[in-house]
């Protein structure tokens, strides 16, 4: 078989489970969900299947990459349909961010600051649903804005999944009251800087247009002075590193980040410094951060997909490694 | 005249965004001067665009690799463009929300733009994941040291990384491989990370006295004269 015929065949199979389960979910079907019987049959055919390929590393013959893709699609997808739940360690830093939203008084004000758009949705989506979640449950208010075009609409994806909740539409949330989404502004980090004197001067009006001064919640929201508490939600430039740099070194803030896997490590130097009280770190803080709240969320439901990946990353790592050694030591066998 | 002025602005300007941070009366003076950054960022909107159409069409015109894709970019680009400053497709009239539910731009956005973003992101998983199989290797010292902490790091996120040193007891706790993947993230990496920080910091620093004081004149383009 060709590889174009093969590439083909591998989309047509994607698109037809796709096609299936687009179908379950439009007629109402239940989840699929395997028995655990059958979930660690998939579990020992994929170790099995791992075994066989450094079975043949050290015989010489190497995968191709697109056996890696697979294995990783695999290792992504197969998880999404087991019974099993991950055993999810609270870090420090969560629980510190955690337990700085929960010392703050009921009606404190909250700034929330979406630096991130689709890309990174989804590790940080969920992040901000399960924050906003919190909030609300501590009857904080909640002001937000974001850095990046599109951080707004995701901020309305997540207030929409948030207020969607019975226990939310219980509370009879009212936006411009409870919440307000301030929207985009550009100029980077002189945003930050500028909010240090006037939020008015940065967002005249709010996402729908309605004046900033017609909004009950900001109508006495001078600058930084009147916020309670901060959150970002960043994925890059502009975000987390300026926040700390301008509005938690110049203003004063309290400030939590709430980060891509990538980003995370760079903040840790902020968190040690006592910059910042806490931080949530890719998926896995995601789903600290939903753990403690006591709602099982996205990152929750993903991390075991994130493991399983881990591991077969794990896994072609050392296979990549025999094959280099085995290797070595052929070629240093001949030039023997 | 041509140099002179470009370099007297980045004098003054540079300056005075220096005095805003230290003599609390300049400070508006600095947030001031931080709107014309907002003004430049307004031309930078249509440089982009401008930019983008001009790459896409050359490809498209002289029928360059993959020449198809830039079809799809420019209908996609102009296309969100008008249903954003036209509101085509929009319910209620040109002062309803651009966002509202049924709108085009949302639509296309919740539908298109959001799908689209995570799947190329998701990309990553799979490249990270053929690139470690094929460029991870032990081949010195330091690529030695790099893929065990890796290796620690990626098991100290997984159930099985607590399952293999789970039995190591409470007293010895800092040698289970979660444990270890917290101490590499808050001390050989804070450290690496913070040397990389103070070094950024540091060049920053002498750039910018560079640039004000006008001995680095390469931003103007043509040779340093």
């Amino acid at each position: 078989m060709s590889t174009k015929a093969k590439e083909i065949l591998a989309i047509t199979i994607i698109v037809i489970f796709c096609l299936i389960f687009y179908i379950r979910k439009v007629n109402g079907g239940e989840g699929i969900l395997f028995s655990s019987l059958v979930a660690w049959l998939v579990i020992g055919a994929m170790v099995l299947s791992l075994v066989w390929i450094l079975i043949l590393t050290i015989r010489g013959r190497l995968i191709s990459r697109r056996v890696v893709f697979i294995y990783v699609g695999i290792a992504l997808a197969l998880p999404l349909f087991m019974p099993f739940t991950q055993r999810i360690p609270i870090s420090p830093e969560v629980r510190a961010l955690y337990n700085s939203v929960e010392t703050l008084k009921p009606g404190s004000k909250v700034l929330i600051s979406f630096d991130f758009d689709p890309p990174s949705a989804p590790e940080l989506q969920p992040m901000a649903e399960s924050f906003i979640r919190l909030c609300f449950e501590r009857d904080l208010k909640v002001i937000i804005m974001g850095l990046w075009p599109q951080g707004p609409q995701q901020a309305n994806m997540a207030l929409e999944k948030v207020l969607s909740d019975e226990k939310m539409k219980v509370k009879n949330l009212q936006y411009g009251e409870d919440y307000v989404n301030l929207g985009f502004q550009t100029g980077n980090e002189f945003v930050i800087q500028r909010m240090g004197s006037s939020f008015e001067s940065m967002f005249p009006t709010d996402y729908r247009g309605t004046a900033y001064d017609s909004l009950p919640l900001v109508r006495n929201v001078k600058n930084f002075s009147n916020i309670d508490y901060s959150f970002n939600l960043s994925a890059g430039f502009p975000g987390s590193v300026e926040w700390v740099q301008i509005a938690v070194d110049r203003y004063g803030v309290q400030l939590g980040l709430g980060n891509t896997a990538v980003q995370a490590p760079q903040m840790y130097t902020y968190l040690n410094a006592g910059q910042i009280t806490g931080i949530l770190g890719g998926m896995n803080g995601g789903a600290e951060f939903e753990f403690l709240c006591k709602y099982k969320g996205k990152a929750t439901k993903f991390m075991l997909s994130q493991s399983f990946a881990h591991m077969i990353v794990i896994a072609f790592i050392i296979i990549g490694n025999v094959a280099f050694f085995l290797g070595g030591r052929k070629s240093a066998l001949k030039k023997s | 005249m041509k140099r002179g002025v470009p370099l007297i602005i980045t004098f003054v300007v540079g300056t005075v965004l220096i005095f805003s941070v230290f003599i609390p009366p300049m400070e508006n003076l600095g947030e001031n001067f931080t709107l014309f950054f907002d003004i430049i960022a307004v031309f930078a909107f249509f440089l982009g665009g401008g930019n983008l159409l001009r790459v896409h069409l050359t490809k498209l015109t002289r029928r360059k690799r993959d020449w198809e894709y830039s079809i799809v970019t420019i209908v996609g680009f102009f296309f969100m463009l008008a249903c954003g400053l036209f509101k085509i497709g929009n319910p209620g009239d040109i002062s309803a929300s651009l966002t509202a539910e049924g709108s085009w731009f949302q639509t296309i956005y919740d539908n298109v733009f959001v799908p689209l973003g995570s799947t190329m992101y998701a990309l990553l998983a799979f490249f990270v994941a053929s690139a470690s199989y094929r460029a991870f290797r032990a081949k010195n010292r330091e690529a030695t040291i790099l893929l065990i902490a890796a290796f620690i790091i990626l098991l100290g996120r997984t159930p099985l990384g607590t399952f293999v040193t789970g039995w190591i007891p409470d007293s010895f706790s800092v040698l289970q491989i979660p444990n270890l993947a917290i101490w590499i993230m808050n001390s050989p990496n804070l450290a690496g990370q913070r040397a990389i920080m103070i070094g950024i910091g540091l060049g920053v620093v002498s750039m910018s006295l560079r640039l004000i004081l006008g001995i680095e004149r390469t931003y103007l383009g043509g040779e340093d004269k």
